[in-house]
């Protein structure tokens, strides 16, 4: 299969601090890749600058193709990149449907077709049941259920998800990993997540790539980087310890 | 495709409601005086510019200060259209409110171009209308500091001349009335199209927004472009029913700041919100000057004591009381309590 996304030789500086050093990475097309390593490894920031938050120092960035460094966060998304935020940004005086619709009003104007849609995407993360309450009264893992519905509207190639799962009890981390799963044989969709909790990275993807200090220090498969010795040094060791 | 299926949005207790109002608004030359008519015609006009500012703020969350600017432009050169070329308001529209909008996109460009938010972007909306305040000042072909004024014969205010805008005070207050109503109209569909849902969400997050594929700049210019156009019509409006216009009286920070009252008393991002605060803040204000005109001339009051600034000192006790009990404003409260409009799970 052909690479969606591809990340070469990326870099990102914050006054002199190296968030993201040279890190290169390949998604295939409907592909589940997992970003994982320890907190402030530069996760986040790689994935800004996929979404356009900011421009890289130095690198590329190319979507099935087209160069898509520097161009704005709404241009990604034309692009075919769907985003949630690690920070949660709902929406808040606009009701669960609302906000799944502004998603869904990406690339029709047609508000029925759009609300149609969004009550689909709402009944996948399962919030149909709160469809009309206002974003400001869900708790923190359905906004972050919300999160996904809305970028998941706006009928991404590629969907970023930054720590969805961070919160969820185990059943509902299932559940969760269970609808990606489905997402992705059915619509093809590529993932790219960030991830702390284990137990959904193991479950769901197909590839796995370690960041530490901004740099890639592993990838491979699930099974491959559970016993890379430079992961379980950094990262994944502690938690064998205890 | 205007909103006219407005009813649709309300329970039959709202529209048993908006009916009544009707009635009252349509009938009332009939029963009321020439002066309550004249409180009327302001208050219905005052409703249009308080759409049109919450449009800014209560939808795309852009706060103007300075929206009297985008009303004097469009007031100053219809009216300057017809005294001096002859050029009636029916035409003088288009350039009028033109001129409106072309304002709100320039400063909406340096605005949103520079990321310039929340409270420097109102600096700015006060600094380009005491700009052009000053500079109307000093432009003698419209009169300058002496004012512009358009010429009214006797026979004038008999008629009913909607080409010239020459005519009864009823034909003012109907004209307001059936422009409120259109403003109304528009902003509710407007606020149910693809471009309220983008406003509604760029005022609530603008990076979510910008993520979901939004042109944050594009869209806030939109929403500059019609709360500055609907500016402009009612501007060629107070022109034609003023007859006179004062640099001062007319971009003075005052009138700004009056425009955004109404809204903010009766509900910002609601849509009958602006009408019912000018409903309330306009007789309020007018009451109390007839109230203070008695108490002086039957004596109970010095009649030579200043009570000029009490109008307004009122005004800010019930906005700072709105803004402690209901700070979302009196419609919301109201709705929930009489449920007016139909809720969206019903």
């Amino acid at each position: 299969m052909a690479a969606l996304l591809k990340i070469e030789n990326v870099s990102k500086s914050f006054k002199g601090l190296r968030a993201v050093a040279n890190v290169s990475l390949s998604v295939e097309e409907g592909g589940l890749v997992a970003l994982i390593g320890p907190n402030g490894a530069g996760k986040t920031t790689l994935f800004n600058l996929i979404a356009g938050v900011f421009p890289a120092d130095e690198g590329r960035i190319i979507l099935a193709g087209n160069d898509i460094l520097g161009l704005r966060p709404d241009q990604i998304c034309d692009a075919g990149i769907g985003r949630t935020f690690q920070l949660v940004k709902p929406f808040p005086d606009m009701t669960v449907l609302e906000n799944v619709t502004v998603g869904a009003l990406h690339g029709t104007h047609d508000i029925g077709e759009a609300r149609e849609a969004a009550r689909k995407n709402i009944e996948l993360l399962d919030l149909a049941d709160k469809i009309y309450q206002p974003a400001h009264s869900l708790t923190l893992p359905d906004r972050k259920r919300l999160e996904v519905a809305r970028a998941l509207a706006t009928r991404p190639k590629l969907l970023l998800l930054d720590e969805v799962m961070a919160g969820l009890r185990p059943t509902e981390t299932d559940e969760m990993v269970a609808v990606f799963k489905s997402l992705n044989q059915e619509t093809g969709i590529t993932i790219l997540l960030i991830e702390h909790v284990m137990r959904a990275v193991m479950s769901l993807s197909h590839h796995v790539a370690v960041l530490h200090h901004g740099e890639k220090i592993s990838e491979g498969t699930p099974e491959h980087i559970s016993q890379d010795p430079a992961v379980l040094d950094c990262y994944l060791g502690e938690e064998e310890d205890v | 495709m205007m909103g006219f299926n407005m009813l649709a949005d309300l329970t039959n207790k709202g529209r048993i409601g908006l009916l009544l109002f009707l009635a009252i608004l349509i009938s009332l030359p009939f029963w009321s005086s020439s002066y309550i008519i004249s409180v009327a015609t302001i208050t219905l006009y005052l409703a249009i510019l308080g759409q049109s500012w919450n449009l800014m703020l209560g939808f795309a969350g852009l706060l103007s200060l300075g929206h009297a600017l985008f009303v004097g432009v469009s007031a100053y050169l219809a009216a300057y259209l017809f005294s001096v070329l002859g050029l009636p308001p029916v035409i003088g529209i288009f350039p009028a409110v033109l001129l409106a909008i072309l304002m709100g996109m320039l400063i909406g460009y340096l605005g949103f171009r520079f990321s310039i938010g929340g409270v420097y972007f109102a600096l700015l909306t006060i600094a380009f209308a005491e700009l052009v305040r000053i500079s109307v000042d000093h432009m003698a072909v419209i009169g300058g500091t002496e004012g512009l004024f358009l010429q009214v014969s006797e026979g004038d205010r008999k008629g009913v001349d909607l080409i010239n805008l020459r005519g009864h005070p009823w034909m003012f207050y109907y004209l307001a009335m059936v422009l409120a109503f259109l403003t109304l109209a528009g902003c509710r569909s407007l606020l149910k199209s693809k471009l309220g849902y983008y406003w509604q969400a760029i005022r609530d997050d603008q990076d979510a927004a910008q993520a979901l594929g939004i042109n944050v700049f594009r869209y806030k210019m939109y929403a500059v472009i019609y709360s500055s156009g609907i500016a402009g019509v009612a501007g060629v409006f107070y022109a034609f029913y003023q007859n006179s216009l004062f640099p001062e009286s007319v971009f003075g920070i005052e009138r700004s700041i009056e425009v955004s009252l109404g809204p903010i008393v009766g509900g910002v991002g609601s849509l009958f919100g602006p009408v019912l605060g000018a409903f309330i803040l306009t007789p309020l204000g007018e009451g109390l000057t007839e109230l203070i005109d008695f108490l002086k001339s039957s004596g109970i009051i010095d009649p030579k004591s200043k009570l000029n600034g009490l109008k307004l000192l009122i005004w800010g006790l019930v906005v700072a009381l709105i803004v402690l009990f209901k700070p979302r404003g009196i419609w919301p409260w109201l709705n929930d309590k009489l449920g007016f409009c139909r809720k969206e799970s019903d």
